[in-house]
C-alpha cells in the first residue's frame, strides 16, 4: 500500500478524542457519586451529634428553637400527607384521561388535547404554588370554614393537577402496549369499550400503570415550590389536612432563606432530611424501574 | 340457539344496560379530562386578572425594592437570562460529548451500561437534592460561594440527563448509510462523527437543549438551597457576582402578606410564562424547520 | 449434482491469468456471530478487470465484498477467519490501518448515499478527510476530474453549490462513484450499483463501469444476470455462503462446469 499524508499520529488523536467523550459520560456517574458523598458527609456529622433513634422516631421537629429536637417523623408526615392527597387527585383521574385517550377520543381530540396536558406538566411549580395559595385555598374556605391558611390540602390538589399529566401520560403508554388482539377478543365477545378497558386493557397494563404511579408519588414527594408556598411552616405531626404543616422540602427551603453558617448543627440537619430524602425517592424510582421493566418483558 | 341475534326474544345479555353504562362511562372520563384543563384555565385567568394590571415597562425596568410600586422585575430578569446562558454553555458540550460517547462509541459494553443506568436514575432525583449537591459541591468544596457560576453549575448538572437523552434521540436520526458511506472514503470513527452526524442532528440537538433549558428557567429549589439570595436588588455583573431569578423573586413576593405584593407577583409570572412560550415557539420552530429540512 | 454432494476437485476461484493478481483470497470464513456465512471461499481478482459476483438473494455476495474493505468491522460481533490479500498484503494482519484501507478500496453502494450537503462538498468530502488536496485550486481541480470521470461533470458544472439531494437517483448514484474516485482507490467495489435505477440511467452506469476499468480493479455484486453478462470479464457464482464457480463470463453463462452453475443462470433455481 502507497503512503498516505496521514500517518499514525492519527490514530493518537483518535484515542485522545474518544478519552475525552468517555469522561463526559462518566461525568453521570460522578454527579450520582458525589450526591451520595455529600449527603453521606454531611448525615454521618450530624449523627455524631443527634442519636440515629431519636432522628428516624421522634416526633417533635425543632431544631431551630432554643430547645431542640430532631425527631424526623412530622415532616415526614407532611410529606406523605401532601403525597397523598396528591395521588388521591391524581391517580384516578390521570388514568381516566389515559383510558378515554387511549380507548375513546378521536385522532384529532387526541392531538389537541394531548399537547395541553403536556403544558399542564411544564408549568414552573412556583407558579403553582402562587396558584394554590391566592385561588385554591380561599376557595375550598368557602366550603370548609375550618380550613387555615395554609394547610395540606390546597397544595397537595394543585399538585395532584402537576402530576395528573405524568399519570396519564405513562398510563396511556402502557396501555397501548398491551397487543390488539386482546382488545378485539374482548369485543368480538360483545363486550364495551368501558368492559374491556377496565376487565381487559387495566388489569394487563397493570404493572406498566403501577410504576407509572410509583414515578408520580416519587415526584410528589420530592417536590418542593408549591408546598412552600402554600403548606406553611409548622412541623406537625398529624394527619389532617386542614391545619399548616411542614414537608422535608420545605424545611430544606426554610432554613436555605436564612443564614445558617456552615458546620452548624442547623446546617447539617437540612443534609439529614435532604439524605432522607432522596433513599425515599431513589427506591421508589429503583421499583419503578424494574417493574417497567418487568412489563415491558411480558409485551416486548 | 333460539332465533336470530337480532330478534327481540333473544336471551338478555343486558346489553342496552351496557351500553348506558359505557356511555356514562365515556362522558366520565371526558369530564374528567376537561376538569383538569380547566384548572389549567382556572390557573391562566387568575394570574392574568391580578397580573396583566401592573406590567408595564416600568415593572420591566425597575429593580427590586421593599415598596411594592416600585419594585420590578429587571434585576431577576437579568439574573434569569445570564443564569441560564451559563448553563446551556455549560450543559451542551459535556451533554453532546456524552450522548457521543454513547452513541457512537460505548456500544453495550458494561461501562456503557451502567452510565445510562445513572443517566436515567438522575433524571428522577429531585431538584432540591442538585441544590444539595451544589451547596456542598460548588459553593462550599470548590469554594464558588453563592454566584452565577455556583448555580449554574448545578442548573447544568439538573439538565445534564434531559440534554444527553435528546441528543442520543437526535444522533439515531441520522441514517446509517451516511455513517457507512463516510467509514468506505476511509474516515475515522470522529470525522465522520464531527462532519457528517452532527451537522445533520445539530437542530435537533438545539431542540432538546431549548427544552432543557425552558424547564431550567422555572426552578426555583436548588438555586434557593445554593444561597441564591431572595433580596438581591441588582442585576449579576459577572458570573461570580451574586444573583437573584425570576422565580425567586416571585417566591419572595408570593411570600410577603401585603396584597400589592401578590400582584407583583402575578406580574412576574406573565413574564416568566412569556418566556417560557418564546422559548417553546422556538424549539417548535426549529424542529420543524429540521423536519422540512429531511425531506426534500 | 445435489448441494450435498462433495465440492469439485479443481479449486473454483482459479481461473486463466490475463492480469496480474490484485486481490488473492485464500480460505476465507466469514461469522455473523455463530452463524457461518461464508465458507472456504478461495478466489483471485485480477487488476484492471470487471469482476462480477452472482447468486440468489442471501448467497453471501454482498458480504464478502464487505469483507474486501472490512467494511463489515462496523457490525458488531463479526468474525474472520483466513487471509484477504491486497498487492501481496493480508489486510486482517493485526495493525492493519482500516482506514487506510478504505483509501485503497472504496466502495459504491446499492442505495446511493450522497450527504445531505453540496454536490461540491460530497466530491471534495474525501479529499478534504484525507489531506490529499494541497490547496483550493488543486481541490476544485480534483473534484472536476473525478465528476468527469464518472461523466457527471456536464450535468452538474452549474451548479456544484446545490444540494445533493436535488438530483436524480441514477445522478445520486454518479455522484456516489465520484465521490468515491476522488480519492484515487485502486480498487472500487459495487454492490448492486444499478438495482435501484432505471434501465437509462442504468445503462450509463454501465457505460461508465466499461470506461472505469482501464483505471481501476472493480468488483461488482449483482442479482441481474444480464447486467453481469454485459459488463465484467469474469464471474463468481455463490451459493449458500460458498463459491462454486469462477471463470470467464462467456464461460460461465454459456459453458459452465457445475451443473448448479448451470441451473442458476438458465433460471432452473435460484
Amino acid at each position: 500500500m502507497s503512503n498516505s499524508p496521514r500517518t499514525g499520529s492519527n490514530r493518537l488523536h483518535e484515542w485522545a478524542i474518544e478519552r475525552v467523550l468517555l469522561l463526559c459520560a462518566t461525568l453521570s456517574v460522578f454527579t450520582t457519586a458525589g450526591i451520595i458523598i455529600v449527603l453521606a458527609v454531611e448525615t454521618f456529622w450530624f449523627l455524631t451529634e443527634v442519636s440515629i433513634v431519636e432522628f428516624l422516631t421522634g416526633t417533635e421537629w425543632t431544631p431551630l428553637f432554643a430547645n431542640r429536637r430532631f425527631g424526623v417523623l412530622p415532616l415526614v408526615a407532611g410529606t406523605v400527607l401532601v403525597s397523598t392527597i396528591a395521588m388521591a387527585v391524581a391517580l384516578p383521574m390521570g388514568l381516566l384521561s389515559a383510558i378515554y385517550l387511549s380507548e375513546y377520543a378521536p385522532a384529532q381530540l387526541r392531538r389537541v388535547v394531548k399537547p395541553i396536558l403536556e403544558i399542564l406538566a411544564g408549568v414552573p411549580t412556583v407558579v403553582y404554588g402562587y396558584f394554590a395559595l391566592m385561588f385554591v385555598t380561599p376557595l375550598l374556605q368557602q366550603f370548609i370554614p375550618g380550613l387555615a391558611g395554609f394547610n395540606a390540602l390546597s397544595p397537595g390538589i394543585v399538585m395532584g393537577i402537576m402530576i395528573l399529566p405524568l399519570v396519564s401520560s405513562l398510563s396511556e403508554d402502557a396501555m397501548r402496549a398491551v397487543p390488539g388482539g386482546l382488545r378485539e377478543g374482548a369485543y368480538a365477545l360483545g363486550a364495551t369499550r368501558m368492559q374491556t378497558s377496565l376487565t381487559v386493557v387495566v388489569p394487563a397494563a397493570f404493572s406498566g400503570i403501577t410504576a407509572a404511579c410509583i414515578l408520580a408519588v416519587s415526584r410528589a414527594i420530592g417536590e418542593t415550590m408549591i408546598v412552600a408556598i402554600a403548606a406553611g411552616q409548622q412541623p406537625r405531626l398529624t394527619a389532617n389536612p386542614l391545619v399548616p404543616i411542614e414537608t422535608m422540602t420545605a424545611y430544606i427551603v426554610q432554613v436555605s432563606l436564612g443564614d445558617t453558617p456552615q458546620g452548624t448543627i442547623e446546617y447539617r440537619t437540612i443534609f439529614a432530611v435532604g439524605m432522607l430524602l432522596f433513599l425515599m425517592t431513589f427506591t421508589l424510582n429503583l421499583a419503578s424501574t424494574w417493574l417497567r421493566d418487568r412489563f415491558r418483558e411480558e409485551y416486548a | 340457539m333460539t332465533g336470530h341475534p337480532l330478534s327481540p326474544d333473544s336471551p338478555d345479555t343486558g346489553a342496552r344496560r351496557r351500553h348506558l353504562l359505557d356511555r356514562g362511562f365515556e362522558l366520565l372520563a371526558l369530564g374528567v379530562l376537561l376538569l383538569a384543563l380547566s384548572a389549567l384555565a382556572a390557573l391562566l385567568y387568575d394570574i392574568l386578572s391580578s397580573g396583566l394590571g401592573r406590567l408595564n415597562w416600568q415593572f420591566m425596568t425597575d429593580m427590586a425594592s421593599r415598596r411594592a410600586s416600585t419594585a420590578g422585575i429587571y434585576h431577576a430578569l437579568a439574573g434569569s437570562i445570564v443564569v441560564i446562558a451559563l448553563t446551556g454553555a455549560l450543559a451542551l458540550p459535556i451533554g453532546v460529548a456524552a450522548a457521543i460517547y454513547l452513541e457512537e462509541y460505548g456500544g453495550r459494553s458494561r461501562l456503557a451500561r451502567l452510565i445510562e443506568i445513572n443517566i436515567s436514575n438522575l433524571a428522577a432525583v429531585p431538584s432540591i437534592i442538585y441544590g444539595l449537591l451544589g451547596l456542598g459541591l460548588f459553593v462550599r468544596a470548590l469554594g464558588m460561594d453563592r454566584s452565577v457560576m455556583a448555580g449554574a453549575s448545578t442548573l447544568a448538572l439538573l439538565a445534564l440527563p434531559v440534554v444527553i437523552l435528546s441528543t442520543r434521540e437526535a444522533l439515531r436520526t441520522v441514517p446509517g448509510t451516511i455513517r457507512e458511506g463516510s467509514y468506505a472514503l476511509g474516515a475515522t470513527k470522529w470525522q465522520t462523527v464531527w462532519y457528517q452526524v452532527l451537522p445533520m442532528a445539530a437542530p435537533g440537538i438545539l431542540t432538546g437543549l431549548i427544552l432543557a433549558l425552558s424547564r431550567a428557567i422555572g426552578e426555583t429549589a436548588p438555586l434557593i438551597t445554593i444561597g441564591a439570595l431572595t433580596y438581591v436588588p441588582f442585576a449579576p455583573d459577572g458570573i461570580w457576582s451574586a444573583f437573584t431569578v425570576l422565580p425567586i423573586q416571585i417566591f419572595n413576593w408570593v411570600s410577603r402578606p401585603q396584597a400589592e405584593f401578590q400582584d407583583n407577583a402575578a406580574a412576574g409570572i406573565i413574564v416568566l410564562l412569556g418566556l417560557l412560550l418564546l422559548m417553546n415557539a422556538m424549539a417548535i420552530f426549529l424542529r420543524d424547520r429540521y423536519q422540512r429540512r429531511m425531506r426534500a | 449434482m445435489s448441494i450435498a454432494a462433495p465440492l469439485p476437485t479443481v479449486r473454483p476461484g482459479q481461473a486463466a491469468q490475463e492480469q496480474p493478481t490484485k486481490i488473492d483470497v485464500r480460505d476465507l470464513h466469514f461469522y455473523y456471530g455463530v452463524k457461518r456465512a461464508l465458507e472456504s471461499i478461495d478466489i483471485k481478482i485480477q487488476s484492471n478487470l470487471v469482476t462480477a459476483f452472482i447468486g440468489p438473494s442471501g448467497c453471501g455476495k454482498s458480504t464478502f465484498l464487505r469483507t474486501l474493505n472490512r467494511m463489515n468491522d462496523i457490525i458488531p460481533l463479526t468474525r474472520v477467519e483466513g487471509t484477504v490479500e491486497i498487492d501481496g498484503k493480508n489486510i486482517y494482519a493485526p495493525g492493519v490501518d482500516v482506514v487506510q484501507l478504505r483509501r485503497h478500496v472504496g466502495m459504491v453502494f446499492q442505495k446511493s448515499n450522497p450527504f445531505p450537503k453540496s454536490i461540491y462538498e460530497n466530491v471534495a468530502y474525501g479529499l478534504r478527510i484525507n489531506n490529499l488536496a494541497r490547496s483550493k485550486a488543486e481541490l476544485a481541480d480534483r473534484v472536476e476530474e473525478s465528476l468527469r470521470a464518472a461523466a457527471i461533470w456536464e450535468e452538474v458544472k452549474d451548479r456544484l453549490h446545490e444540494s445533493a439531494l436535488s438530483l436524480s437517483g441514477g445522478q445520486q448514484q454518479r455522484l456516489c462513484i465520484a465521490r468515491a474516485l476522488a480519492i484515487r482507490p485502486e480498487v472500487l467495489l459495487m454492490d448492486e450499483p444499478a438495482s435501484a435505477l432505471d434501465p437509462i440511467a442504468t445503462q450509463r452506469i454501465e457505460e461508465l463501469i466499461y470506461d472505469l476499468k482501464k483505471n481501476y480493479t472493480i468488483v461488482i455484486v449483482t442479482h441481474n444476470m444480464q447486467q453481469a453478462a454485459r459488463v465484467s470479464d469474469y464471474t463468481a457464482f455463490f451459493w449458500l455462503g460458498r463459491l462454486i464457480e469462477f471463470g470467464r463470463t462467456e464461460k460461465i453463462f454459456t459453458a459452465p462446469a457445475e451443473k448448479l452453475t448451470e441451473d442458476y443462470v438458465t433460471g432452473r433455481c435460484g
